[in-house]
């Protein structure tokens, strides 16, 4: 095993409480009707090609990548289009989704090459995988849901040194990444390949945390025993601290370079994809499936049987939350992702998206006090941070709306991870305003550049 | 349909809090306060608790009937400002100016400022400070040490010289022949002073209960100290026959009551680590500026005072190192 | 003794006779000539710095109505929402256009009641940033959030929210409508209207413009673009913006026949005399509430 490395710059080490690492992933049976949101990844929503009445097949596109930054969606079953309306996401607005009544007998795309043997032989070149991975619809499956297509597609002048994956899965509770490498390990590594030949790269780096032992032996031996096979990949242990799996921290973990403030993460010579995200890759270019389903885990301190699913995008979240033993009594927060950056749900019947990487049933908070008291200027936000910098005069200057002042302090850095956040023991909800400021300085910022 | 809370990210947070941190402190306190109730017996005990009393009380009243807004009495930050203005007062200071010292210390050096955390001092030695030039007669007028166990708990109280005052009126000689001065007895607490600040031992047991608990950083009192013993040192190293050795100065006075519970004070003091160590020079500097030249034999006070106004600027001047951001290259 | 007094005396006094020389001479140097009519014409108006007008502050207003005045010899297209700016015009020796004064109104009425919370909020009292973590408490995501973003940026302090409805409440005789509220709210839903006649006048208080079926979901009080007031209105003042009915103030005469005839209470009548209790008529549609606030 390599030596374990981590980044140095702040951050934080909430309670792991991963309730389902033992549980395996089981496909989680279809309703008869889903509905399949056309906004799935960040940025623009996908164009609807279907109307209502038509048929539609297993894996077939049913809405186009519309700008630059947005991905396809397809059909993630076989039926036909009830309507093309819109529906409650988990934040209550209503999103445009296309409404499938279900068949019962999954019918695929053409093209579709339904085996569960390992193809190991990559036929597509760079340009074609690229172009392939923009056809599936692939997105950042970590939560962010930035089209992966666009950050395999290297600028003109910049090379690709490393391939980083990211399976840090440093947020609590989630458990969905590390039961897909104990569970499909080949198929993930031979994605990892495929990325690799993707953007050009001979060195592909998977960073894992250490609190999934299991998953880096797993791995390391896999790769001993198939050593011509993944030729170039590396496993690396990192330290168990959040956030470890934040773009920024992986790499400077891992290479020790230092994305520069305000460009991408290439600058540093690094391409960083998510393991479901590769897994994926290695299903859309090896059997030619379209993202249409994705790992779901569902836990919380509650819940009677935290589990994960293997679950097709627009199943209403509330059957998984049944299935994994009902809605407990005692909730009061339900979470759409993890606990540092998932987001909170209004509503628990919202379809299941690319970027639902768990559902998590919290009981009472965390953190019993919640009382917030004037800021003590103990400086504990500053030294979780991680990206250096003062999350109470961020938060002192939103609030004052004095956008110049937020501009100044780099807030525009802030990766909302929420370290700050989690470790005020004033209680003083500072991302909230952070947030605020960075989208209210960002706007500025974009004004201007426009003039 | 079930009522669920909506909040930002992060939904979990650590349990640390506001009061939590000042019970901590609080208890760092407590080795020091038996050990002065060891030394000073009834006298101690009832000036800690008039002190604290008194700070609570006129937080309480100030929030309740001047400012009207929320009552964060039970946040445990006036009981810390009454325990450190106890400790660093003489153990037979009259009741009555305790009590002033009290309602100053807050009503003067927390509350006018919006209560906890936006006080630009510490309220406890603004408290201090302005009892030391209002009374100075009793507030220099120290009891000498007088264990409980050999006069009994309400032995009146003898009052007596304080090293540094010996050393301020008649010089290094002086202090060889005061038999009771000794290395020994400074560090273990039997000398005259501000009650809580005469045992070094348990100041030093209260400070690394914080340390570890992660209240408040080493950088701060290391520097202050360091700062003071290299100083001194050079002094001593000088002229030995004007100055004493620089251990002395580290357990004399309220150096390391100072040092470990005042520059520490999170709201008053600077918030990143080249900060911490340049407030730390600066309480360093004044402080042997001021006992070996000034006209008071004590100066960690006033230069915690003169420090914390300097915060502001320290925390501006230093600010933490941006993830990617090159500094501009110095051409 | 009397020495030293003496001394002190005397220097202090030259230091000060110097100083002051020399203060005289600087003050000549750096003398900033202006026209004393903006001093004037700014003392007309309110003085908020509210930005309504469009220039930075009330000075930034004056300075353009007099370089104007002096240009053109008129003021017409500067104009302090607040004020009458006949007073300014006066001052210059002008005449000003019609000032037809203005007030902001709330286009929502999903109150704790009408739209009772389906979940509760915990964090940074923003509506800007809350409305990026979920549609609002009664669910209708184009409501109020109640967290009072105008309330803070009012700078005539002519805002508030009232505990018992969660929504914001405008004090008709502080508003100047200045358009700050309206311009902050994330949502849009204050609007800036005319005052009216008498003071009288009817709006839509809703800013729903999602389908009937969706609204009623949420709200007990929200248009749900059912067109009966478009067809009862006698002037045309009233059209559709998606679905929701929006009423043009500069038709509008305010007879208050749409109100009656809204089903669902969103079209509110301020100041209106009340109602005579009328001839019971049976109707399908459920009784107008007559209960209207008397503030917007």
């Amino acid at each position: 095993m390599n030596p374990i490395k981590t980044f140095h710059k702040g951050g934080v080490h909430p309670e792991e409480n991963k309730f389902s690492a033992d549980q395996p992933i089981q496909d989680f049976p279809m309703p008869k009707q889903i509905i399949v949101p056309l906004g799935q990844c960040l940025g623009a929503p996908a164009e609807c090609i279907v109307n209502k009445g038509d048929r539609v097949l297993t894996g077939q596109l049913i809405g186009t990548a519309k700008g630059f930054i947005s991905a396809n969606v397809h059909s993630p079953a076989t039926g036909t289009v009830a309507k093309v309306d819109v529906v409650m996401d988990h934040t209550g607005y209503y999103k445009p989704a296309v409404f499938i009544d279900r068949e019962d007998q999954d019918e695929w795309i053409e093209g579709y090459i339904d085996t569960d043997e390992l193809i190991t032989d990559i036929k597509l070149d760079g340009k074609a995988i690229i172009d392939k991975v923009k056809e599936c619809g692939i997105v950042g499956m970590g939560g962010a849901t930035f089209p992966t297509h666009v950050k395999m597609m290297i600028p003109e002048g910049k090379k690709a040194e490393y391939v980083i994956i990211n399976a840090a899965e440093c947020e609590p509770y989630l458990t969905c990444d590390y039961r897909l490498l104990l569970e499909k390990t080949q198929e993930f590594l031979m994605g990892v390949k495929i990325v690799m030949k993707g953007v050009g790269s001979d060195k592909g780096i998977i960073g894992i945390e250490t609190n999934k032992m299991p998953a880096i032996e797993l791995l390391e031996k896999t790769i001993h025993e198939h050593p011509d096979l993944y030729k170039g990949i590396e496993v690396q242990p990192l330290k168990t601290k959040y956030p470890q799996g934040g773009e920024k921290q992986i790499i400077k973990a891992i290479t020790g370079r230092e994305v520069p403030s305000g460009k991408l993460p290439i600058e540093t010579g690094c391409v960083v994809v998510n393991v479901a995200s590769t897994y994926a890759i290695y299903e859309a270019v090896q059997k030619n499936k379209p993202l249409i389903e994705r790992i779901v885990t569902v836990t919380g301190k509650s819940v009677k049987k935290p589990s994960n699913f293997r679950c097709r995008f627009g199943v209403p979240a509330d059957l998984l939350i049944e299935a994994a033993g009902g809605l407990p009594e005692d909730i009061t927060d339900v979470i759409n992702g993890g606990p540092m950056m998932g987001k909170s749900v209004s509503v628990t019947s919202f379809p299941t998206m690319k970027g639902t990487s768990g559902i998590l049933l919290m009981t009472l908070r965390e953190a019993q006090d919640r009382r917030q008291t004037n800021c003590i200027r103990c400086g504990r936000c500053a030294k979780a941070c991680p990206m250096g910098l003062q999350p109470f005069l961020l938060h002192k200057v939103a609030k004052q709306n004095d956008f110049d002042e937020t501009e100044k302090n780099h807030i525009m850095d802030c990766i909302e991870c929420g370290s700050c956040e989690f470790t005020c023991p004033a209680n003083i909800p500072l991302l909230d305003y952070i947030r605020y400021g960075k989208a209210k300085t960002g706007a500025i910022i974009r004004a201007r550049s426009q003039k | 349909m079930a009522n669920y809370t909506i909040s930002g990210s992060p939904h979990v947070h650590s349990t640390e809090n506001t009061q939590k941190i000042m019970c901590r402190v609080f208890l760092a306190l407590v080795p020091a306060l038996l050990v002065a109730i060891y030394y000073f017996g009834w006298y101690a005990l009832r000036l800690t608790i008039v002190t604290v009393a008194a700070c609570m009380l006129t937080e309480w009243l100030i929030q309740k009937f001047i400012l009207k807004g929320p009552l964060t009495i039970n946040d445990g930050s006036a009981a810390v400002t009454g325990l450190l203005l106890a400790f660093n007062v003489p153990a037979n200071l009259p009741i009555w100016m305790a009590i002033v010292g009290s309602i100053v210390a807050i009503g003067i050096g927390k509350m006018p400022y919006g209560g906890l955390g936006k006080n630009p001092f510490n309220p406890a030695l603004v408290g201090r400070v302005f009892m030391l030039v209002s009374f100075p007669t009793a507030m220099t007028t120290w009891p000498k040490a007088n264990p409980i166990f050999e006069k009994g708990f309400f032995a009146d109280a003898v009052t007596g010289p304080t090293p540094l005052g010996i050393l301020k009126e008649a010089g290094v000689g002086s202090l060889a022949q005061a038999g009771d001065m000794q290395f020994l007895d400074m560090v273990l607490g039997n000398r005259g002073g501000a009650f809580g600040e005469v045992c070094a031992i348990a100041l030093v047991i209260g400070a690394i209960y914080l340390i570890i608990r992660k209240v408040i950083d080493w950088q701060t009192p290391l520097s202050i100290l360091l700062t003071v013993f290299v100083f001194t040192g050079i002094c001593y190293l000088i002229d030995p026959t004007h100055y004493i050795a620089p251990w002395y100065h580290l357990v004399y006075g309220g150096l390391l009551l100072g040092a470990f519970f005042m520059a520490t004070d999170m709201v008053t003091t600077p918030m990143t680590v080249k900060g911490k160590i340049l407030f730390g020079f600066g309480v360093g500097v004044i402080t042997v500026v001021i006992r070996l030249w000034g006209a008071y034999p004590e100066g960690v006070s006033f230069a915690i005072l003169i420090m914390n106004a300097f915060t502001p600027l320290i925390n501006k001047a230093f600010k933490p190192q941006v993830f990617g951001v090159v500094k501009p290259s110095k051409k | 003794m009397s020495n030293t007094l003496l001394i002190s005396l005397i220097v202090l006094g030259v230091l000060g006779a110097v100083l002051s020389v020399i203060l005289y001479f600087v003050a000549q140097k750096f003398k900033v000539e202006e026209n004393p009519l903006i001093d004037e014409a700014e003392a007309c108006l309110p003085g908020a710095n509210c930005g309504g007008c469009g220039f930075a502050g009330c000075r930034a207003l004056a300075e353009a109505c007099v370089k104007q005045a002096a240009e053109k010899g008129n003021i017409d297209g500067l104009a302090c929402p607040g004020t009458d700016m006949n007073k300014v015009a006066a001052v210059l020796g002008l005449t000003a256009a019609a000032f037809e004064p203005k007030i902001a109104v709330v286009r929502c009425n999903g109150s704790c009641k009408n739209s009772p919370a389906k979940v509760h909020y915990e964090g940074a009292d923003i509506c800007a940033f809350a409305s990026t973590l979920y549609a609002g408490k009664g669910g209708c995501s184009k409501g109020c959030m109640g967290l009072g973003d105008c309330v803070k940026k009012c700078n005539f302090g002519a805002l508030h929210i009232d505990k018992e409805t969660g929504l914001p409440v405008v004090d008709p005789d502080k508003c100047v409508g200045c358009g700050v509220c309206a311009r902050t709210c994330p949502r849009g839903i204050i609007e800036i209207r005319p005052r009216g006649k008498k003071d009288r006048r009817v709006y839509v208080c809703c800013s729903n413009t999602d389908k009937g079926a969706l609204v009623v979901k949420n709200c007990s009080v929200g248009c749900i673009g059912c067109q009966k007031c478009l067809k009862e209105c006698p002037f045309e003042a009233i059209e559709m913006r998606g679905n929701l009915a929006y009423i043009d103030p500069n038709k509008c005469k305010a007879c208050g026949k749409c109100a009656d005839v809204c089903p669902r209470g969103s079209i509110h009548t301020i100041n209106f005399p009340p109602k005579k209790p009328k001839v019971e008529q049976p109707t399908e549609a459920p009784k107008v509430e007559l209960e209207k606030p008397v503030t917007a």
